[in-house]
């Protein structure tokens, strides 16, 4: 019988709030270390934690996006642990009453689609930060109560593709809401994956813990070996210990951290210092009300303007593909024609660029004028990419000024054309005969000698149709 | 008489008319402090940051500008309520060198009320303890009989109100710390209702049952004192948005058709006969000025102190687990790697009885004992909060004996933490309830010990304890 994989994923996402989740000091990514501090996140002696309200809401708008229940109570439980990066030696999360309950995604790979339930989202803060020197460790709270949320899904995913489908759809899902910025690079987005494996029609295996996965990339290699290694390890008659273990990257292993046996036990216990969270009926529906288009509805809409279903897929991947799209319609009202732009020409700057760094830098309106121009037959596609580079490098370029500068204005003088076309027809009896014996290939070549003596301006359509009627 | 010998609200009044001045008063106390140092009252004392802030008061009060509602009172803070600059030790050997950051809002109301905080009283470490000999810098005496406890574990705070050091001091009360020390040493003290007073700055032992509350030489001064230090706070979320009355205006109404609970498991057979005698003499007494004295029913009243060590450990292990050397405080000066840092600094800086708190605590709340223990405690908790609302269904305040006995001696239960524990038998159920209770002077043994009384009332109503308390005291006035 066949093996089978089966794969659980928890998600760690650091919302974007403006102060941390129990005090008031500011939730910003690399500034120097330890300013962004107070008796509270320093765990001082008395110091005491504020639940930050907005925190609560944008947990709560990532799991209405997602279709969770928001339960109307809930409560913060403290997670003890001694770890340095830990001010208080505990935790402050969610463990029995959490703050979403259930809902799910749908992803697709290879064309099939499949829903992924949700476990629950809860509420929680991150720890400090370890830096280690040549002369000793040394710790940076600065990190140290960001509001954090933790998505952990239900076990079932079967692939590592699966897997990253998942991670990428939830990704997207959490940029849309606009609840966290998602940079792998920084750690505001963090996975752990939950694996083990059976035989078909068996229960369930042991699982293992997979941590320090620090890229889409990552997971997918490590699910890929963790997976090969358990079936591995059971058809040679050893047994899967339940452990958590640490994907290295470079050697592309995994590495067992700690078993079950010496693994912590936390002590949860409700914090006295924070009461029960409630949430009425009618909040929840006020943070409803704030919820963003989210990819389907947007897929929807962009379709009824006449985007293919696949294309209306592509660029409502992203937020920030479909708010361009929108930006750029904005200026320029013609989906097709700025879709297939930016799915072919913007989706090829993006993909050259690390992960984390995939940030479209145009101004949507300059990009409206480029192709604006390109559509009018002013500029041919040759000087459309070339201003498109330039308004990449630089967003204050002017697309009117390029085409003047560069000298791109396409030759649309139908006479002045004639007379280069009327020499190459002369100068090109065999090519005019193949034309004409119907090898349509051959305009190709009138194009590229008409383009070689205009200096690439010629317009190719007045070329094709000038070509013709000399030969007629 | 000399100016120590006033009650704070006489004192304020001559401080008003300008018959005394804050210099003045502040001085009279660090007197009195050097005079009485043998009780070991205090952790650290602030004489010259006290006479500048004295003085500052002194030239507004002269200038006629308006002064706070305590402008000029020299007071002391129990040592684990932060006040920026200051020490805040907890009575701890881990805490020994650490100076406050900030400031607890309950200091910053007083001080912003003109009080004017001239030192830190000596504690049980961390709050843990009925007798204030669990303190890393030696037992506090009782200033009645040098050769007794004062009780704890706010004795610094009790000792020193009784001692005249100050007029009045702040505690806190987790299990019976304000009061039974306020029984032993014969002053007034109140644990107000639970989330009356902010616990913001106040260095945590048990954070669902810890309350911050004044000591002082009489019901009136308590009642001024608790004026100033309550009300919602937004740095605590667990302070209550209930209404702060002036806990003064009822003082002088009496007792006539109030109705006064007695409830039989208060009176076991621990109570000594001297302390049963009195308290019933006192009840007498209310019946006599015209209160209704009824008989209600706490049937679960036993198993508080149970509730009390599992819930107060859980959480008390939990808040003492940032004492890891790696911020502050106390650091080994020897250690292998982090594991043996936090295993070093904390064998180190803890006394016996934190440890045994702290290894009590983790042991409720593990994995599979959690059920048996924390959560039926919580269970059992709701249970006794339920018996008190009902018998507050049929009386105003409820009347017990602050304490089984009179104070003990010094060493006499040291070696019994069980002894040492029964101590708090009457008042841990008030703390475990979350309603409010003031323990006051209500007569003395045959060696003249005080025997303190407690008044009870549903959740925040301080306001009739103070006036249930303060007509007996104004009715003994001279006896005392």
């Amino acid at each position: 019988m066949s093996w089978k994989t089966v794969i659980g994923l928890e998600v760690h996402s650091e919302l974007n709030t403006n102060t941390k989740c129990f005090c008031g000091c500011k939730n910003e990514f690399g500034d120097k270390p330890n300013t962004n501090c107070c008796p509270v996140c320093t765990a001082m002696p008395g110091a005491l934690p504020v639940l930050n309200r907005d925190a609560v809401e944008r947990a709560i708008l990532m799991g209405l996006a997602v279709g969770c229940k928001i339960n109307n109570y809930s409560v913060f439980e403290r997670k003890n642990y001694f770890y340095p990066d830990l001010s208080k030696a505990y935790q402050i999360s969610q463990l029995e009453y959490p703050l979403c309950l259930g809902g799910g995604l749908e992803i697709e790979v290879d064309g099939v689609k499949k829903f992924i339930r949700l476990d629950r989202i809860h509420l929680e803060e991150d720890a400090g930060k370890l830096i280690h020197t040549p002369h000793g460790t040394l710790v940076d709270y600065n990190r140290g109560g960001v509001p954090l949320i933790e998505i952990v899904s239900k076990p079932d995913m079967n692939s590592a593709e699966e897997a990253v489908a998942y991670l990428e759809k939830l990704r997207s899902t959490l940029l849309y809401v606009g609840v966290s910025d998602c940079k792998m690079q920084e750690g505001s987005i963090r996975f752990d994956v939950n694996i083990s494996v059976n035989r078909e029609g068996e229960p369930l295996g042991t699982r293992t813990e997979l941590k320090n996965l620090n890229s889409f990339k990552a997971v997918m290699r490590a699910i890929k070996y963790e997976s090969t290694r358990q079936i591995e390890e059971l058809e040679a008659g050893r047994p899967i210990i339940q452990e958590t273990r640490r994907w290295d990257d470079e050697k592309g292993k995994t590495y067992a951290m700690r078993s079950k046996e010496d693994s912590q036990d936390y002590r949860y216990f409700p914090d006295p210092d924070l009461i029960p969270l409630n949430v009425t009926n009618e909040y929840i529906d006020s943070i409803r009300a704030k919820l963003p288009k989210l990819a389907p509805q947007r897929k929807k809409e962009y379709m009824e303007m006449g985007l293919t279903e696949q294309d209306a897929t592509l660029i409502t991947n992203e937020r920030e593909y479909a708010d361009f799209f929108e930006k750029v319609l904005s200026y320029f009202n013609e989906p097709k024609f700025v879709c297939n732009w930016i799915t072919a020409e913007v989706f090829k700057k993006l993909n050259a660029l690390e992960e984390d760094d995939r940030k479209i830098n145009l101004n949507p309106e300059s990009l409206a004028q480029m192709l604006k121009l390109y559509k009018d037959g002013e500029i041919n596609q040759a000087g459309a990419r070339k201003i498109f580079d330039i308004l990449w490098e630089n967003g204050d370029a002017d697309p009117n000024e390029l085409v003047e500068k560069l000298g791109l204005k396409q030759m649309n003088d139908t006479g002045a054309l004639r007379a280069v076309l009327e020499k190459i027809v002369n100068d090109n009896p065999k090519a005019v005969a193949e034309l004409k014996g119907g090898n349509e290939k051959t305009m190709a070549f009138f194009v590229g000698q008409a383009m070689k003596a205009t200096q690439g301006k010629a317009n190719p359509k007045l070329v094709n149709e000038i070509v013709r009627e000399l030969i007629k | 008489m000399k100016y120590i010998d006033y009650s704070l609200s006489e004192i304020l009044d001559l401080l008003n008319s300008k018959k005394v001045t804050a210099v003045e008063l502040v001085n009279s106390c660090f007197e009195q402090i050097e005079a009485t140092a043998d009780l070991n009252a205090l952790n650290s004392t602030y004489k010259e940051m006290a006479l500048a802030r004295a003085k500052e008061i002194d030239e507004a009060r002269t200038r006629g500008e308006k002064v706070g509602a305590l402008a000029g009172v020299p007071i002391v803070l129990k040592d684990n309520i932060n006040f920026l600059g200051t020490k805040t030790s907890c009575a701890s050997k881990f805490l020994e060198n650490f100076v406050s950051p900030y400031t607890a809002t309950c200091a910053k109301k007083l001080y912003d009320a003109g009080a004017i905080i001239i030192g830190k009283a000596n504690m049980d470490e961390f709050a843990m303890g009925s007798s204030n000999e669990n303190s890393a810098f030696g037992a506090v005496k009782n200033p009645v009989d040098n050769t007794c406890v004062p009780g704890g574990s706010s004795g610094g705070s009790a000792c020193s109100v009784a001692a005249k050091q100050c007029f009045a001091a702040l505690g806190t009360d987790t299990g019976g710390s304000i009061r039974e020390p306020s029984s032993f040493c014969g002053v007034v003290g109140i644990k107000p209702t639970y989330g009356r007073v902010s616990r913001y700055g106040v260095v945590a032992f048990a954070s669902s049952l810890d309350q911050v509350g004044p000591l002082t030489r009489t019901v009136r001064d308590n009642a001024t004192m608790l004026n100033i230090i309550s009300g919602k706070d937004e740095a605590d979320m667990t302070t209550s948005n209930t209404a702060v009355p002036d806990f003064t205006a009822n003082l002088d109404k009496g007792v006539k058709g109030i109705k006064i609970g007695v409830a039989k498991q208060f009176f076991t057979d621990q109570l000594s006969s001297e302390v049963s005698t009195t308290l019933k003499n006192a009840i007498e007494w209310y019946r006599q000025a015209g209160a209704e004295i009824v008989e209600v029913d706490l049937p679960s009243l036993d198993t508080a102190l149970a509730v009390y060590y599992v819930i107060s450990s859980a959480e008390a292990a939990s808040n003492l687990a940032r004492f890891d050397g790696v911020k502050y405080g106390r650091r080994a000066p020897v250690y292998k790697d982090v594991v043996d840092l936090y295993f070093k600094s904390r064998t180190q800086g803890f006394g016996a009885e934190v440890k045994r708190r702290i290894m009590l605590g983790n042991y409720v709340l593990s994995s599979g004992y959690y059920d048996a223990f924390y959560r039926k405690a919580k269970r059992v908790q709701k249970v006794i909060r339920n018996e008190f609302n009902k018998a507050f269904e049929s009386c105003d305040v409820l009347i017990s004996p602050t304490t089984a006995t009179t104070a003990f001696k010094l060493g006499e239960k040291s070696n019994d933490c069980v002894a040492m524990y029964l101590t708090d038998i009457f008042t841990v159920p008030i703390n475990i309830a979350g309603v409010p209770a003031l323990s006051m002077p209500c007569g003395k043994d045959s060696k003249g010990l005080p025997i303190g009384m407690q008044i009870i009332a549903k959740h925040f109503n301080e306001a009739t304890i103070y006036q249930v308390a303060n007509a007996f005291e104004t009715a003994h006035k001279e006896e005392k």
